[in-house]
């Protein structure tokens, strides 16, 4: 309980010194975001108007400390302003509409390969010098090294264009109705498809080779040893003895990855035109739109936090030993 | 003794498989451990001593293999049964206290669910009660307090660590258990108690021992008999009380002897043998000893001894020619 108050103060802590970042970084550049809105209708708009989005923006002209404390409670009753390109529309429901999307997909795909690979990697360290233990780990490191977009681009050419078995790009086919309806669910699956193949083939690797070489570390443990002789049978031997070890250091990689998955993987979403988080966040930051960057830097900066709070808590689940902080 | 013995060695020899070749860890060795007896077996670091233990328990790991001869416990192979069949066989006739007991358990599992893993592996119809109890009276059996049974290895210190993996190895209460230096890593006290631990237990339930160590002193206080190893070789195996006489044994054997120190002397003078174990690669020819031995003789550079019966035990020393030759240990 201890271990989950000091964990929950460093999340808070956290979380506030990225807002407080993200209120002074922007605040160190020239002008504002109304002045740049004003400046794109080249002297179209009377100057009241300048004062009018300025408002509307939430920009003001009061003391820096009071903008300071404005700011922190605009962030959290969400309000974070509103994005120039997509203008009048809110930061928070742009991210509230995109995020899905990266999530259900880079997400589904990361989980997947850190899943797949994991299992694999027990698997194939069990069986070590195996057909498979000679097979996988060069197979899919050779997978992994082809550069994402050419690997990419080759599945779409191929299930794409010349099959026409997949749709070649967005999220979902613009001719169903949004919802929970059949047509729109196999859509947005037939959409998913490429892209989460494309993400999985990309990372798995890295799981397996990690998972294997753990593994076979843990297997050369005394207490493997010990437990093979008081005769465990295999299948909790490789579970509850080994892979329980051997994990460990897969866990503090999956709270890597996941951080990163908010984030988007920019090049799939621009290659499959996927419209996620990474699509609007390349789009946000070639056409200037500072609040919108913003926002998408913090909801990164917040959901990775998030999630390495959750998974230290899982993390002190599974190795008792971070719990009471001594080991030996 | 016309007893089946516990533990049957027949000309066994271990060896690793190296880039050069395979290489001996032990060679030729026999042996019989009867029931109830306690043999210590003793020797330097690299003389054998933990590879034959795991040699006899079928747990070689990597490149170590039976090169050569028979393990027979309770009169059965154990290198002929299916893996099933070891399974069902190992701990619960013939179990092992392992030599590291900071990492002989799992440091994600509690000390009972450990225990209790040992229990449900081989009586299929115990249930969670009966192994829970089990397990209390296990830990009652090597004095640790049951409140540790919901502990992580972590938690405990290297003593009782050391007391939970001999409560493991005693848990399916097996006719032969295998010591691989149980006390090394423990200091002096801790070491003092879980000795008169391992003894009561002992007489308690039974079982026979060998009882692996590089401490001569300790091994003669426990055991019956004493093995003493050297280069893979058992080259002497005496009875524990003929040790005290001096100039009646193995060279190597008299310089182990020495070797321990005398406080009760006005002066504490402690000898060690000079130079180095052998290089198990490159064994030297005849006794693999003489190269350090006080005594040895052009013979010993060319042919390896025999084993002599001699009074003080079996001895493979060309010193004692003259006494009655003998096949087997």
């Amino acid at each position: 309980m201890r271990y989950f108050l000091k964990r929950l103060g460093f999340l808070i802590f956290s979380i506030w010194a990225a807002m407080t970042l993200n209120f002074i970084l922007p605040r160190m550049m020239p002008g504002n975001p109304a002045l740049i809105l004003f400046g794109r209708f080249q002297g179209k708009l009377p100057p009241q108007a300048l004062k009018s989005m300025e408002l509307e923006f939430g920009f003001s002209h009061a003391p820096m400390i009071i903008q300071y404390f404005q700011y922190l409670g605009n962030m959290v009753t969400g309000n974070w302003g509103i994005s120039y390109t997509y203008f009048p529309l809110h930061v928070t429901s742009l991210i509230a509409q995109y995020l899905p999307w990266t999530i259900g997909a880079v997400g589904i795909a990361t989980v997947f390969s850190a899943v797949i690979g994991t299992f694999l990697g027990i698997w194939i360290a069990w069986r070590r010098n195996g057909i498979m233990d000679r097979v996988l780990p060069i197979v899919t490191m050779f997978m992994q090294s082809i550069p994402y977009n050419w690997s990419s681009f080759v599945l779409l050419y191929i299930f794409g264009f010349s099959l026409s078995w997949l749709p070649m790009y967005h999220s979902y086919s613009a001719n169903t109705t949004i919802g929970f309806n059949g047509p729109f669910i196999s859509s947005v699956i037939s959409h998913g498809i490429l892209p989460v193949v494309t993400i999985f083939i990309s990372g798995v690797s890295g799981w397996i080779i990690g998972m294997r070489s753990n593994m076979i570390n843990t297997l050369g443990e005394d207490y493997v040893t010990f437990a093979e002789a008081k005769g465990v049978s295999p299948r909790r031997l490789i579970f509850s003895y080994a892979a329980r070890n051997a994990m460990l250091p897969q866990i503090t990689s999956i709270a890597i990855v996941l951080g990163s998955v908010v984030g988007g993987s920019i090049l799939m979403e621009q290659v499959f035109s996927y419209q996620g988080i990474g699509f609007l966040l390349n789009n946000a930051t070639s056409s200037e739109d500072y609040p919108l960057v913003q926002g998408i830097f913090l909801i990164i900066a917040i959901v990775t936090l998030v999630l390495n709070f959750v998974i230290d808590m899982l993390y002190s689940r599974l190795d008792p030993r971070v719990r009471t902080g001594g080991a030996n | 003794m016309s007893q089946t013995p516990v533990l049957e060695l027949e000309n066994l020899s271990v060896a690793y498989d190296t880039p050069k070749g395979p290489v001996r860890a032990v060679n030729h060795v026999n042996m019989k451990i009867y029931p109830e007896e306690i043999v210590g077996l003793v020797g330097e670091s690299g003389s054998g001593k933990s590879t034959l233990a795991y040699a006899i328990m079928r747990l070689l790991k990597g490149s170590a293999f039976v090169q050569e001869g028979t393990i027979k416990v309770l009169g059965q192979d154990m290198y002929k049964m299916s893996p099933t069949e070891l399974r069902a066989f190992r701990w619960a006739k013939i179990s092992m206290v392992f030599q590291s007991a900071m990492s002989a358990l799992n440091p994600v599992m509690t000390v009972e669910q450990q225990i209790i893993d040992t229990l449900t592996s081989h009586r299929k119809g115990i249930t969670p009660p009966q192994a829970r109890a089990r397990a209390e009276e296990l830990l009652d059996l090597v004095r640790i307090d049951r409140k540790y049974l919901k502990n992580y290895p972590h938690q405990l210190s290297g003593g009782m660590r050391q007391r939970v993996v001999i409560a493991i190895a005693i848990a399916l209460e097996p006719a032969f258990v295998i010591m691989d230096e149980p006390t090394t890593a423990l200091d002096v006290v801790v070491q003092r108690s879980i000795l008169d631990q391992i003894q009561e237990i002992q007489r308690h339930i039974k079982f026979s021992v060998l009882f692996i160590s590089h401490d001569f002193s300790l091994v003669a206080e426990l055991a019956q008999r004493v093995a003493i190893m050297y280069a893979g070789r058992f080259v002497e195996v005496t009875p524990s009380q003929r040790l005290q006489e001096a100039g009646h044994h193995h060279p190597y054997t008299e310089g182990l002897l020495r070797a321990i120190p005398r406080l009760t002397a006005d002066e504490v003078t402690i000898e060690g043998i000079p130079g180095n174990p052998p290089d198990l690669v490159t064994l030297p020819s005849g006794c693999a000893f003489h190269p350090r031995c006080p005594v040895a003789t052009e013979e010993c550079k060319i042919a390896l001894p025999p084993i002599y019966d001699t009074p003080n035990g079996l001895i493979e020393c060309h010193r004692f020619a003259g006494e009655k030759v003998v096949q087997h240990v």
